[in-house]
């Protein structure tokens, strides 16, 4: 299984410690990666507010690069995931708008014919490894750790750009594999709700009543820490988080944003300190502390 | 067709403000009926005190907007075989984001108030010349997409910036700001896009998080037409925002390096004047480099990134051409 890894901007710049997790977890599940050092950015959907075509531009660009290598993309964050999903979306419903796409990849050498996919490492342990295979390289069961999905939003919506008709499994693909690591999921409302942080720069203080709203509920569910597929998210909800629940008297900053794939490295024995969990700005050690008691599996 | 209903509860004369009781069905059903099928038979033969909106039952009225199963919709439109596994329970309750008057109706004021705030009409600097304004079919076809709204709710009830901001015009309402905008008979465009730029709760406070999109019966997909008009209040001139600014820099950040340069992108965002916003940022700076992690003062380039940056050059070029 080999895939041309896309780890986004924020696993390369502000959140090294999703990179470094994630690259842990797919070498222990035998995921073989090449990463597309040449991709740009996916525009987030900030540049595709101001120009939508060259947003697709560039996205159609990375999937060319990956179909020049015969390989699917994978990404590890919502965010590009959805955004690139949304540009292969539009170019594989109109042809003449991907010949135009094309020309201007053409001197590059680049041509994107739809031969590729781009799958988030979430849809690929569901899909692709399955939760049988997965849980074999587990050596820890989380039982009576609560976790909390937080999906962001662009890994649920427009759902059109995301094969749900073919795939209806993603849908739950978070609450599955809290499942399969042995984790109680602690459901609320606010899972595929927005994180607050596309308008961080821009409304400060409706950002923060995101935060504080949605790590509060989790924290009151009794959960232990969140689980997101998404950096962006990671970056407000633990970033923001002590200033967002002072703010909204939503309780002490105590819930744990925990990336996916630090999760699963914790299922797989994998060192704390590794998987870059002393990074987060609200501590995690209650809940590494929480599963360092469990026993390895014999 | 055997099917359990779970329905939320409110009676304004014995219930506080906010309170609400859960109340399950189980009914035999059509296999092919709707959650407003269902509805009207729990009215009719079961409990006759159920309050609920409804009047057309082919989706154009827009009376029926509900959320099922956590997501707005209209009622009269779903299937409750689409939406779930026989057996299993469908989840009934008022649209979010507007006061409820009983049961399953919530009063439609908040909603309209805020398509008033957009001037909701054609305002021509002088009558037409020839006794009627002449539009040309291109134009008018463009303004279907917003045309085709409803004003059932839907995209006002789930709205994640609504529920924690009053003061957001919404997804609707901007919907339909957008219509007058692309008007071509309408001579306000300018004061309008301006207006919209600067007032409290305007276009730049979207998140993007698709919801609206999502749950519109019509497609009027008003977060797009949202996004549409953020590029044409900058072309207009309004540059003031730090809505405009985090454009901006995100745009220039990728163009130069290919990626994001987060940092500077913060930084851009508050603007270089902004004090207290600076301050803040540096605090969440410092507690990020004593943990360990902060993105690198020379920002992450992708490789050959003049490639793109050679991109962003054609493309700008076409766009002034």
């Amino acid at each position: 299984m080999k895939f041309a890894f896309y780890p986004g901007c924020v696993a390369r710049g502000a959140g090294p410690e999703l990179f470094d997790s994630a690259v842990a977890v797919m070498d222990r599940l035998g995921i073989e990666w090449v990463e597309l050092t040449g991709a740009a950015c996916t525009g987030a959907g900030v540049l595709q507010e101001k120009d939508q075509k060259l947003g697709d531009i560039l996205n159609i660009r990375t999937l060319a690069m990956a179909e020049q290598l015969g390989l699917p993309v994978m990404t590890i964050c919502s965010t590009c995931q959805g955004v690139m999903a949304q540009a292969d979306r539009r170019v594989r419903r109109d042809a003449d708008y991907l010949e135009d796409i094309n020309g201007y990849l053409a001197e590059e050498g680049l041509s994107y014919s739809g031969d590729t996919t781009v799958k988030h490492l979430l849809w690929v342990l569901v899909e692709d490894i399955g939760v049988e295979t997965l849980k074999k390289t587990f050596v820890k069961e989380l039982s009576g750790v609560n976790l909390a999905p937080f999906y962001g939003c662009y890994i649920v919506r427009p759902s059109d750009a995301l094969g749900f008709d073919e795939n209806p499994e993603r849908q739950t693909s978070l609450e599955t594999v809290i499942e399969a690591v042995g984790g109680n999921v602690i459901d609320f409302p606010g899972k595929t709700a927005c994180c607050g942080f596309p308008i961080l720069l821009i409304n400060q203080r409706n950002s923060l009543r995101m935060v504080a709203n949605h790590t509060g509920t989790a924290s009151e569910l009794g959960a232990d820490a969140m689980v997101t597929p998404c950096p962006l998210c990671h970056l407000n909800l633990d970033g923001y988080q002590p200033k967002a629940r002072r703010q909204n008297r939503r309780g002490k900053a105590d819930l744990p944003i925990i990336h996916l794939p630090q999760m699963l490295g914790l299922a797989m024995g994998m060192d704390a300190k590794k998987l870059g969990l002393g990074k987060h700005l609200v501590a995690t050690k209650d809940i590494v502390r929480k599963v360092d008691s469990i026993p390895v599996a014999s | 067709m055997q099917s359990k209903l779970k329905v939320s509860r409110y009676n304004p004369e014995t219930m506080g403000e906010g309170q609400r009781r859960w109340d399950e069905f189980e009914l035999e059903l059509h296999p092919s009926a709707t959650v407003l099928d269902a509805l009207i038979q729990i009215r009719e033969e079961v409990d006759g005190t159920l309050a609920l909106r409804c009047a057309c039952r082919a989706s154009i009225c827009g009376s029926c907007g509900m959320r099922v199963n956590g997501d707005a919709k209209l009622v009269c439109k779903t299937r409750i075989a689409d939406i779930s596994e026989e057996g299993e329970t469908v989840v009934i309750e008022p649209m979010g984001n507007q006061p409820v008057i009983k049961d399953l109706v919530v009063t439609l004021d908040t909603f309209f108030d805020k398509v008033r705030q957009v001037d909701p009409y054609l305002q021509p600097d002088a009558e037409p010349e020839q006794g009627e304004f002449v539009a040309s079919n291109d134009s008018m076809v463009n303004l279907l997409t917003a045309m085709n709204c409803i004003m059932c709710g839907a995209c006002v009830s789930d709205c994640t910036v609504l529920e924690v901001d009053e003061a957001f015009i919404g997804p609707a309402a901007l919907a339909k700001a957008w219509r007058f905008v692309e008007d071509p008979r309408d001579d306000q465009r300018e004061e309008r896009l301006e207006e919209l730029n600067d007032v409290e709760g305007g276009i730049w406070d979207c998140t993007r998080c698709f919801k609206c999109v999502e749950v519109c019966p019509k497609d009027v997909a008003p977060m797009d037409r949202i996004m549409e008009m953020r590029d044409m209040a900058i072309e207009a001139g309004n540059r003031n925002t730090p809505g405009y600014r985090h454009t901006e820099s995100f745009n220039k950040s990728v163009k130069k390096h290919g990626r994001l340069d987060e940092a500077r992108l913060a930084v851009e965002s508050a603007g270089y004047t902004n004090v207290p916003r600076l301050i803040d940022l540096a605090e969440i700076g410092v507690k990020s480099v004593l943990k360990g992690k902060m993105p690198p003062v020379v920002p992450h380039k992708a490789d050959d990134s003049e490639k793109i940056t050679k991109i962003f050059e054609r493309v700008e070029s076409e766009r002034d051409s």
